[in-house]
C-alpha cells in the first residue's frame, strides 16, 4: 500500500495539457501532407505511389483533375518521397477533424502537355464549405451534452490500429476524463459512437442495432481512413467501406491511426467545444487562393 | 537435413514426387495425391515436428488443380518442411486432419469456406471463416472477383450447441463488447457461476484481406500488411517484406536488419506493458493499469522519434526501412529504455506485492501443457503452457543471429504465468535492443527497389509480440502477388481461451482473455 502512495506521489502529474499547450510531438513525426498544387509539375508518380487511392487523377480532353483525400489518407509519405519535384511535403499537422465529408477533399485541376506533365494549373479548391444548414447546430449538441459525454466504443471491423489509440485516451497522459468524457459498456448509456472501420458485411447488422440502441440525441464520430472510407480495404466483398455507407456520421476523424490528439480534437468538435481548423489549415492551397 | 529426406524418400517413395529448396531453409516437397495423414503421421511421431499451418491455393486455371500446403517444423532443424499436395478441380476435396491434429480444425474449416474445398471427415466441419448468413461463395478461388455484391444477408442462423439441465443457461456477449475491444461472439453455458464451456464465433472483421492482397502491386501491398493486425503493425509488414525477399533473393542491408531487429523488439515492449497494465486492471488493480498506460506512452514516443508513427507504421519496406537514424534518433533510444526499464520494473513490484491481484491470477484460466501441445499454441500463451518455441531463436532472422536470445517457458499455464512471461520478455528485449544498438552496422538502410519476378514461391516467419507470424507467398506478374496466405499466432490460439475458460468464473473471463490477449482483426483478416 505505502509504496504504491509512494510511486504515485514520485510520479506527480503525468497529464498532457492538450489543446490548451500544444501536443508533444517527435520532431520526425508525420502528419497530413501538403500540396503546392502552383509548383506541381506532375502528380503522376505520387499517384501511383499512394497505397490507398487518397491522389487520385482524372484526364480528360488535356484537362487533369486531381483529386487528394485526407479521408483516405494514412500519413505514410510515399507521395513526398515519389514526388520529385519537391510540390508535395509531409508536414506535422494531424488535426484533421471535420463536420463534412468534402471538407476532407481538395481538388486541383492542370492544362496538360502531350507527355501527361501539368502545363499549367487551371483551379485549385478546398472542398471545405459553410456549416451545413442540415446539421444540428454545435451549440445545440453543446447545451446538450457538451459539459459530460458518454461514449460508445464500436470497433465495425477495424485493424484493431485505431482502437490501441482510443484506449490511450484514457491512460494519464491523455485523460479524456478532465474533459468530463467517458467509455461507457452500453450504447443505452452513451450519447455518442465513436466508430472505427471499415464496415465489414459481419458486423453491418450490428453497428445499425448498437446505432438503435443508442438514445437520442448521439453523435456519431467516424474514426480513422478505414472509417471515413474504407481505406486501404475500400470496398469489396466482406467490406462496405466507410461508417457513414451504413448509419449518418458527424463528425470524420482522418489518421491512421489518428493519435489521441486528434482523436481529442475530433470528439470536442462533435461537442461544438473546438475548432474546425482545417479552415484555418496553413496548406498552400489556401495561400494561393488568397494571393 | 538430406538424410532426412532421404528416409523420406525411401519410406514414402510411392506419394512424394519431387523435394526442393529453392529457398534456403525451405524444403517443398510436392505428393501425388492429396492425402497426407501417412507422411503427417510420421513427421509428428518420429522426427517431434508440429504441423504449423495447413493452407490453400488455387491452380486451377495455370493446372487444373487446387494445392493444400501443409507446413512442418522439427525441433532443433531451422529447415521449415512444406508438404504440397495436389487436388483435383473436378473432386475438390482432401482427407481432413481435424481429428487427429486438432491444431488445423478452423485452418482446415477456412480452406472449407474460403475455396470450397471439403475437408473429408472433419469431425466439426460447420463454417468458421464465413458466417452462417453467407451465401454460398468461395471467396478466394479465382473465378470470384473481388468487388463481387452480394445480396443482403438474412437474420442470424448459427445454432449453438444447447444447454440442457437445471439451472444451466447460456450468456451471450457481442460481437459489440463492454470494453474497447475487437468485436466477437462469445457464448457461455454457465451452471450458476461456473462456466461449463464457452463457444466462439469470431470472423466478424473479415475483410477480404487476402483476396485484396492478390489486388495489389506488392509496394501497396506492404501497407496492407501493416493492416492486417494494427497492434502488430510492424511485425507483420516485416513477415510480409521476408516472404517477398526470400521469393526474389533480395539482400537486406545489415543496417536495416538490425533496425528492424530493434523496432519488432520495440513494438513487443509497447504491447507487453500495455498488457501487464491491462491484466491488473481487469481484477480490479486500476493504479497499475495507469502506470502501464503511462510507461507505453514513453515507447510509442520513442517509436514515434524513430519511423514517425507511434505505431510504427509506414517503416519497413521490401528490401531493408524507409527510413535511416540519425544519431540523436539512436541516442534517444537508451535515454528511453533506461526510464522505461525502471518505470517497468517498478510497475512489477507493485503488481507482485498486492496479494489480492495474486489471489486472482494464480491458478485461473488454466491451460494444461497437454492442452497446449496438441491445440499448436504459440506465442505467449504456449510458453506459460511449457511449449518451448519462439522463432528468433529456432529460425534466426535478421540480426537476431547475432544476438542472445533467452526464452522464458513455465508450465503452470494460468493467467499469472502468462503475465510472467510478458514480464520476462520485456527485460529481455530491452537487452535485445542495447545489445543491437552497440552493434548496428553502418552502411545502407535498403536495397534498391527492383520489380519482383513472377512464379516465385517463399515462406517467411516472424515472432511478433503474440507469437509466429507466418506469410506464404506467389508472385505474379506485374509486380502484383498471385496468392498471399497469412497467419497470425492468433487463429491457432483462440480454442485455448475455449479449454482454459472451463471452470472458471464468468467474472474472470476478461482477465482470462486478455492474458491470451489475441488479435481479433488478425484471426478474421
Amino acid at each position: 500500500m505505502f509504496n504504491i502512495l509512494q510511486k504515485t506521489l514520485n510520479v506527480g502529474t503525468a497529464t498532457a495539457d492538450y489543446p490548451r499547450v500544444a501536443p508533444h510531438l517527435a520532431e520526425k513525426f508525420r502528419g497530413c501532407p501538403e500540396f503546392d498544387f502552383a509548383a506541381w509539375t506532375d502528380a503522376r508518380p505520387a499517384a501511383d505511389a499512394c497505397p490507398t487511392g487518397a491522389i487520385a487523377l482524372c484526364d480528360r480532353d488535356g484537362t487533369r483533375t486531381v483529386t487528394v483525400d485526407y479521408g483516405r489518407c494514412i500519413f505514410c509519405g510515399e507521395c513526398e518521397a515519389a514526388s520529385a519535384d519537391g510540390a508535395v511535403s509531409m508536414t506535422r499537422q494531424f488535426e484533421l477533424a471535420a463536420t463534412q465529408r468534402r471538407d476532407l477533399i481538395l481538388t486541383a485541376q492542370y492544362t496538360l502537355h502531350s507527355d501527361g506533365a501539368h502545363a499549367g494549373l487551371q483551379s485549385a479548391t478546398s472542398g471545405a464549405t459553410a456549416e451545413d444548414p442540415g446539421k444540428r447546430s454545435a451549440a445545440a449538441i453543446q447545451s446538450l451534452l457538451g459539459r459530460s459525454l458518454a461514449i460508445r466504443q464500436v470497433d465495425a471491423g477495424s485493424c484493431n490500429g485505431c482502437e490501441q489509440e482510443i484506449v490511450a485516451l484514457n491512460n494519464p497522459v491523455h485523460d479524456i476524463e478532465r474533459f468530463g468524457i467517458h467509455f461507457v459498456a452500453s450504447p443505452r448509456h452513451a450519447d455518442m459512437l465513436l466508430v472505427t472501420g471499415p464496415v465489414t458485411r459481419n458486423m453491418e447488422l450490428a453497428l445499425r442495432k448498437t446505432w438503435a440502441a443508442t438514445p437520442d440525441p448521439k453523435v456519431v464520430v467516424a474514426v480513422g481512413a478505414c472509417g471515413i472510407s474504407g481505406g486501404i480495404f475500400g470496398t469489396n466483398y466482406a467490406s462496405m467501406g466507410g461508417v457513414d455507407a451504413v448509419i449518418p456520421v458527424d463528425v470524420y476523424i482522418p489518421g491512421c491511426p489518428p493519435r489521441p490528439e486528434a482523436l481529442l480534437q475530433g470528439i470536442l468538435l462533435a461537442l461544438g467545444r473546438a475548432r474546425q481548423t482545417l479552415d484555418v489549415h496553413p496548406h498552400r492551397y489556401l495561400q494561393l487562393l488568397v494571393e | 537435413m538430406t538424410s532426412f529426406l532421404k528416409d523420406l524418400r525411401k519410406r514414402f517413395s510411392e506419394q512424394i514426387r519431387s523435394a526442393e529448396e529453392l529457398v534456403p531453409h525451405q524444403v517443398t516437397i510436392l505428393l501425388n495425391g492429396s492425402d497426407v495423414t501417412s507422411i503427417a503421421r510420421h513427421f509428428i511421431a518420429e522426427y517431434k515436428a508440429r504441423l504449423v499451418t495447413v493452407f490453400a491455393e488455387d491452380r486451377v486455371r495455370a493446372e487444373g488443380l487446387f494445392y493444400n500446403y501443409y507446413v512442418f517444423d522439427r525441433i532443433g532443424d531451422p529447415t521449415w518442411v512444406i508438404l504440397k499436395a495436389p487436388i483435383s478441380g473436378d473432386n475438390p476435396s482432401f482427407t481432413s486432419l481435424a481429428a487427429e491434429f486438432p491444431s488445423v480444425n478452423w485452418q482446415e474449416r477456412e480452406i472449407q469456406d474460403w475455396f470450397g474445398l471439403e475437408a473429408v471427415g472433419h469431425p466439426n466441419p460447420r463454417r468458421v471463416a464465413l458466417h452462417d448468413n453467407w451465401p454460398d461463395v468461395h471467396p478466394l478461388r479465382k473465378n470470384f472477383p473481388l468487388d463481387t455484391v452480394l445480396p443482403p444477408f438474412e437474420g442470424e442462423r448459427h445454432v449453438y450447441r444447447p444447454a440442457i439441465g437445471e439451472g444451466v443457461f447460456h450468456i451471450l456477449v457481442g460481437p459489440v463488447h463492454a470494453g474497447i475491444i475487437e468485436p466477437g461472439h462469445f457464448n457461455f453455458t454457465v451452471a450458476g457461476e461456473p462456466i461449463l464451456y464457452l463457444q466462439l464465433r469470431m470472423f466478424y472483421t473479415h475483410k477480404g484481406t487476402e483476396k485484396l492482397f492478390e489486388n495489389f502491386t506488392i509496394p501497396r501491398a506492404v501497407f496492407l500488411a501493416e493492416s492486417v493486425s494494427g497492434d502488430s503493425a510492424f511485425s507483420h509488414g516485416t513477415a510480409f517484406c521476408r516472404a517477398i525477399e526470400a521469393a526474389a533473393e533480395i539482400e537486406v542491408p545489415a543496417r536495416a536488419q538490425f533496425l528492424r531487429t530493434i523496432l519488432l523488439e520495440l513494438e513487443r515492449v509497447a504491447n507487453h506493458v500495455a498488457d501487464t497494465g491491462a491484466i491488473a486492471n481487469d481484477v480490479g488493480f486500476v493504479i497499475a493499469n495507469a502506470h502501464a498506460g503511462r510507461v507505453r506512452e514513453l515507447v510509442l514516443d520513442l517509436c514515434e522519434t524513430l519511423t514517425g508513427s507511434r505505431l510504427l507504421r509506414g517503416m519497413v519496406a521490401v528490401g531493408g526501412v524507409r527510413r535511416d537514424w540519425q544519431k540523436a534518433q539512436v541516442e534517444a533510444i537508451e535515454s528511453t529504455l533506461k526510464i522505461v526499464e525502471r518505470e517497468f520494473c517498478d510497475l512489477v513490484t507493485i503488481i507482485q506485492s498486492s496479494n489480492s491481484t495474486r489471489e486472482r491470477l494464480e491458478h485461473t484460466g488454466i491451460l494444461r501443457p497437454v492442452k497446449a501441445q496438441m491445440l499448436g499454441i504459440v506465442g505467449v500463451a504456449g510458453r506459460a503452457s511449457g511449449i518451448d518455441l519462439d522463432v528468433r531463436r529456432d529460425h534466426p532472422y535478421e540480426a537476431y543471429r547475432h544476438l542472445p536470445i533467452t526464452v522464458p517457458v513455465y508450465q503452470a499455464g494460468d493467467v499469472r504465468h502468462r503475465l510472467q512471461v510478458r514480464i520476462d520478455e520485456v527485460a529481455e528485449s530491452i537487452q535485445i535492443v542495447r545489445a543491437a544498438v552497440a552493434r548496428l552496422p553502418e552502411g545502407s538502410y535498403r536495397a534498391p527497389t527492383q520489380r519482383i519476378p513472377s512464379g516465385r514461391c517463399a515462406l517467411s516467419a516472424v515472432e511478433g509480440w503474440r507469437g509466429e507470424i507466418l506469410y506464404w507467398v506467389r508472385t505474379g506478374d506485374d509486380n502484383h502477388l498471385e496468392r498471399c496466405k497469412i497467419k497470425d499466432p492468433s487463429l491457432n490460439n483462440w480454442p485455448a481461451l475455449v479449454e482454459a475458460m472451463e471452470g472458471n468464473i464468468v467474472a474472470d473471463f476478461p482477465v482470462i482473455n486478455k492474458s491470451f490477449n489475441m488479435s481479433y482483426s488478425g484471426t478474421d483478416r
